[in-house]
C-alpha cells in the first residue's frame, strides 16, 4: 500500500460529490482525505483524493472514477512534480507564561495566529502532512484543545494546466 | 389544470412537426407533453409502468400517444424486468415508468439487475414537487441517491426545459459503450409547467467518451500470443451478445479452429451445435469447459469479466494461462485477473481486427492436439442426468430438455434463478444470440415471468418460454394478469419441486440434509397455491404434468395455444441436483460430475479417462 494523490476534475453539478464518495466507499478503497472546491472554470469542480492503495487498486479506482459520467479527468499528482498542502487550525492552551514561547514556534513553522484569548490561541498552518504533524508534536506539551484539518489539495508544478486539457478533450 | 379547449396530443404535435431529421420546436407544451414527445422522438414504442401521484401528469399525454404503447403492469418490479426482457431480446433500450417513493423503490431490483448484466434500460420516475424535495413529503424517496450505485448514470430534472436533453442523454448513455440502466427522475412541477419542446436537444456529456476502436498495437500483441499458444480457448462472455458480434465471432472461431466456452450470459453467442463449442464454464459448467479453461495456456477473453461463479477460487483459476482480455469497459480489465494483453474496445470491432490481423492463411495445425484433447473431454464427460428409476416423478432436466427440443432454436427462453436456471442453461440447445435471457449477475428470483412478458411484447412472433421455479414464480406471477389483458401470450413452465431447490441442494450437500425453510408446499404434501387454479383465476390456460410419459404431449399442447398465456405445473423429482458442480470458493480442479464423482484430469496420451469414484 502507498499513498497516491489523485486530482479529479468533475462537472460542477449537484450530487457529484455523493457519486464520488459513494463509489470510493462501496468499492472498498481506503481514502486518507478528500477535498472539493471550485476551479478557474465555473462549470468544473476539482477534487483532490488521497488514497492508500496498492498499484492494482490504484488502477481500479482510477478506472472506476473515469466511468462516472460527470468525471472529466483523473490525474495522479506525482509527489515530486507537484505541490501538495493541507490546512490546519489548532486551538492551543496558552496563558501569559507560555504565550511568547508558542509565538516563537509559530514563527519557526511559518504559521499565523488567527485568534488570541486569555487562555488560548488559535494557530493557522499550511503544509505537507509531515510538517503539520511536526508542528502538532511541538504544540502537544502546551495542550491542544481543539483541532480541525482540511483535506489535501495539490497542483502540478510548471506551466501546464490539467483543467485546460480536460476542457479541450471534452 | 387541464383546459377545456382541445389540447394537441403528442402524436398530433409529432405528426404536425417536420420530419425527424429536421429540428423541431413546439411552444407551450407541458413538461409531461415534452416528456412523451421526447420518448416518441427517441423511438420508444413500448413502456412498461404504473401511474401514481407524482408521475400522473405524464400519463395524461401518454393516453393520446399512438407511437408509444404503455403496458400497465401489476408491480413496478415487473415493469423493470419486462423492460429488461424487451431490451435483452432485441438489443434496443427497454423503458419502464413509475411514480415517486414506493413506485421508484420497487424499480430498484430490476435496475440493479440491469446494471450487473449490462442491459440498456431507461427508468423514468415521477418525483415530488421541487418545492417539497427534502421535506419527507408524501411518497418522497431520494431515488437518484438510492440508485447511484446501480445505474450507469441518473438525473433529477426540476426544470421542464431540461426534459428533452435528459431523455436524449439517458438513451444515449444506456445504449452506448457498456450498456446499462439510466434513471431519469422528474419532479411533478416540472411535468406540469409550461415549456418549449425542442428536438434534437444538444447532448452535453463532456466526460463520456466510450472507446469502441481497439488499439492496433494491442491487437498485434494479442495475435502474437494466439500464434504462439498451444492450448488456447475463447472465453466468451455476454459482451459478445450485447455487441451483436455473434456472426463475427463465429468467423474468428472457424478461422482459428480454437475451442470456445460460452458463459451463462453468453449462451447462444456461438451455436451450441458448433464442433468447437465446449459448453458453459463455471460452478455448474460442463466438465469439458471447466477443464479446458484450467488446462489452457491462453484465454482469449471477449466481453467476459472473470466472475467468481466462473473462476471459482481465483488464485487457482486457469493457472497456466496467459490472458488476453477485451472489453468495452476498461474497469473490467485486470479487475479480478491481471491481463497480459488488455484490449479496450467493442467486442465486434476487436473480433474484426483479430480476423484481419490473423489472416486468411492462419495455421490452425498447432492446436490439433489440444483440439483433439478438448473433443475427448466433450465426448467422455457429456452433460447428463440419471432419472431416479424408483421415483415415478419426472426428472426436471428432462422437462427442460424437451421444451427446448420441441420448441426449437427460434424460441426465446427466459429463466428465473436457481436449479431450473442452471438446467435451462445446460439442457436447452441455444443456436442464436438473445434466445437465452436470465438474471446472471444479480441472481434475481422472479425475473422470469415479467422478463418473458417483455421479450414477447418485443417479438410477438416468437414462442417465449418462462422456465421458472415454484419459488421464483411466486415472486412475480401477478404479471400473468398483465399478459392476459394485454394479449402477451407467454408460456410458463414451472419446474415444481415444492422447494427452494438450489438452497435445498446446498443443504443436502453442505448442511447435513437439514432442510431449514426450503419447503414451499407447492406439490409435496399440499398444493399451496394450486398453480393450475391460479392460472385459471388469471384467465390463462393451466396444465399439470406429473408423469414422464405426459411431458411431450403437455408441451405440444402448450405450443398449440397462442391466444392466451399457458402455465404448466411440471411436478418434478424433488431430490434432483444440478451437476456438474464446483463448490463455492474452491478450485475449479475440484469439479464434481455427480455426487462423489470427480473426473480424472490427466492421463497418458492413450490412456482412458474414466470417472473416478470417490468415497
Amino acid at each position: 500500500m502507498a499513498r497516491h494523490t489523485l486530482s479529479v476534475l468533475v462537472e460542477n453539478k449537484p450530487g457529484v460529490l455523493a457519486r464520488i464518495a459513494g463509489l470510493i466507499s462501496r468499492r472498498g478503497f481506503n481514502i486518507d482525505s478528500l477535498a472539493v472546491g471550485p476551479t478557474e472554470h465555473e462549470e468544473i469542480s476539482r477534487m483532490t483524493v488521497v488514497v492508500d492503495v496498492d498499484e492494482i487498486a490504484l488502477e481500479q479506482v482510477t478506472k472506476q472514477l473515469n466511468k462516472l459520467i460527470e468525471v472529466l479527468k483523473v490525474v495522479e499528482l506525482d509527489r515530486d512534480a507537484s505541490v501538495q498542502r493541507e490546512l490546519v487550525l489548532i486551538k492551543v492552551r496558552s496563558d501569559a507564561s507560555t504565550r511568547s514561547e508558542i509565538l516563537d514556534l509559530t514563527t519557526m513553522f511559518r504559521c499565523n495566529v488567527v485568534d488570541v484569548a486569555v487562555d488560548s490561541v488559535v494557530l493557522e498552518a499550511t503544509g505537507t502532512p509531515e510538517k503539520l504533524s511536526a508542528l502538532l508534536e511541538v504544540l502537544q506539551p502546551y495542550g491542544v484543545r481543539e483541532l480541525v484539518q482540511s483535506g489535501m489539495v495539490g497542483i502540478g508544478r510548471g506551466g501546464r494546466s490539467i483543467t485546460d486539457r480536460a476542457r479541450r478533450s471534452a | 389544470m387541464t383546459q377545456a379547449k382541445a389540447v394537441p396530443t403528442p402524436s398530433d404535435l409529432a405528426a404536425r412537426a417536420p420530419q425527424a431529421s429536421q429540428p423541431v420546436q413546439i411552444e407551450d407544451v407541458s413538461g409531461a407533453q415534452s416528456l412523451v414527445l421526447s420518448l416518441e422522438s427517441v423511438g420508444v414504442d413500448t413502456v412498461f409502468g404504473i401511474p401514481g401521484g407524482a408521475i400522473l401528469p405524464a400519463y395524461d399525454p401518454l393516453l393520446d400517444s399512438v407511437k408509444v404503447r404503455h403496458v400497465l403492469v401489476r408491480h413496478e418490479q415487473g415493469a423493470g424486468h419486462a423492460a429488461q426482457g424487451y431490451a435483452s431480446a432485441t438489443g434496443k433500450v427497454g423503458v419502464c415508468m413509475a411514480t415517486s417513493g414506493p413506485g421508484a423503490t420497487n424499480l430498484v431490483t430490476p435496475i440493479a439487475d440491469a446494471y450487473m448484466d449490462s442491459v440498456p434500460l431507461v427508468a423514468i420516475t415521477g418525483q415530488v414537487s421541487s418545492r417539497t424535495i427534502g421535506t419527507d413529503a408524501f411518497q418522497e424517496a431520494d431515488i437518484r441517491g438510492i440508485t447511484m450505485p446501480i445505474t450507469k448514470h441518473n438525473y433529477l430534472v426540476t426544470d421542464p426545459a431540461e426534459i428533452p436533453r435528459a431523455i436524449a442523454e439517458a438513451f444515449h448513455v444506456a445504449a452506448t459503450g457498456r450498456p446499462g440502466p439510466v434513471l431519469v427522475d422528474i419532479t411533478k412541477d416540472a411535468l406540469t409547467a409550461t415549456t418549449t419542446f425542442r428536438w434534437p436537444p444538444e447532448i452535453d456529456l463532456p466526460g463520456y467518451h466510450p472507446v469502441t476502436r481497439p488499439h492496433h498495437k494491442q491487437i498485434r500483441a494479442a495475435a502474437d500470443l494466439i500464434r504462439s499458444a498451444e492450448r488456447p480457448v475463447f472465453y466468451v462472455g455476454g459482451g459478445v451478445i450485447r455487441a451483436g458480434a455473434s456472426d463475427r465471432l463465429r468467423r474468428l472461431v472457424e478461422q482459428t479452429q480454437i475451442p470456445l466456452v460460452t458463459t451463462l450470459m453468453a449462451r447462444g453467442a456461438v451455436p451450441d451445435s458448433h464442433d468447437l463449442h465446449l459448453g458453459m464454464p463455471g460452478m455448474h459448467g460442463s466438465v469439458s469447459a471447466v477443464t479446458a479453461l484450467q488446462k489452457a495456456d491462453l484465454l482469449i477473453t471477449l466481453g467476459a469479466r472473470f466472475d467468481d461463479r466462473v473462476t471459482g477460487e481465483l488464485s487457482s483459476f486457469a493457472p497456466e494461462a496467459k490472458v488476453i482480455h477485451a472489453d468495452i469497459d476498461p474497469a473490467e480489465i485486470s479487475k479480478n485477473r491481471v491481463a497480459d494483453v488488455p484490449i479496450v474496445g467493442d467486442c465486434g470491432e476487436v473480433i474484426e481486427d483479430l480476423i484481419a490481423e490473423l489472416g486468411e492463411d492462419f495455421d490452425t495445425s498447432r492446436y490439433d492436439e489440444w483440439r483433439a484433447r478438448t473433443q475427448r473431454w466433450v465426448r467422455e464427460f457429456p452433460l447428463g442426468y440419471t432419472p431416479d428409476e424408483e421415483a415415478e416423478a419426472i426428472a426436471p432436466q428432462y422437462v427442460i430438455e424437451r421444451i427446448g427440443a420441441l420448441t426449437g432454436p427460434e424460441g426465446t427462453y427466459v429463466a428465473g434463478v436457481g436449479q431450473h436456471q442452471m438446467w435451462a442453461a445446460q439442457f436447452v440447445q441455444y443456436e442464436r444470440p438473445n434466445a437465452w435471457l436470465n438474471s446472471g449477475g444479480l441472481g434475481t428470483m422472479g425475473y422470469s415471468v415479467p422478463a418473458a412478458m417483455g421479450a414477447k411484447a418485443a417479438e410477438p412472433e416468437r414462442t417465449v418460454w418462462a422456465i421458472d421455479g415454484d419459488g421464483c414464480f411466486q415472486m412475480t406471477n401477478q404479471e400473468l394478469a398483465t399478459c392476459v389483458i394485454n394479449k402477451i401470450p407467454i408460456k410458463v413452465a414451472i419446474i415444481n419441486n415444492s422447494s427452494l431447490g438450489m438452497v435445498r441442494q446446498w443443504q443436502t450437500l453442505f448442511y447435513n440434509e437439514r432442510y431449514s425453510n426450503t419447503d414451499l408446499h407447492t406439490a409435496v404434501g399440499s398444493r399451496v397455491p394450486d398453480f393450475v387454479k391460479l392460472a385459471d383465476a388469471y384467465g390463462c390456460v393451466g396444465l399439470r404434468c406429473d408423469k414422464p410419459e405426459d411431458v411431450d404431449a403437455t408441451i405440444r399442447k402448450a405450443l398449440e395455444i397462442n391466444d392466451v398465456p399457458v402455465v404448466i405445473d411440471f411436478v418434478v423429482e424433488r431430490d434432483a441436483m444440478v451437476w456438474p458442480m464446483v463448490p463455492a470458493g474452491v478450485s475449479n480442479d475440484m469439479v464434481t460430475m455427480a455426487r462423489a464423482m470427480t473426473p480424472v484430469w490427466d492421463r497418458d496420451d492413450d490412456g482412458d479417462d474414466v470417472p473416478r469414484e470417490e468415497s
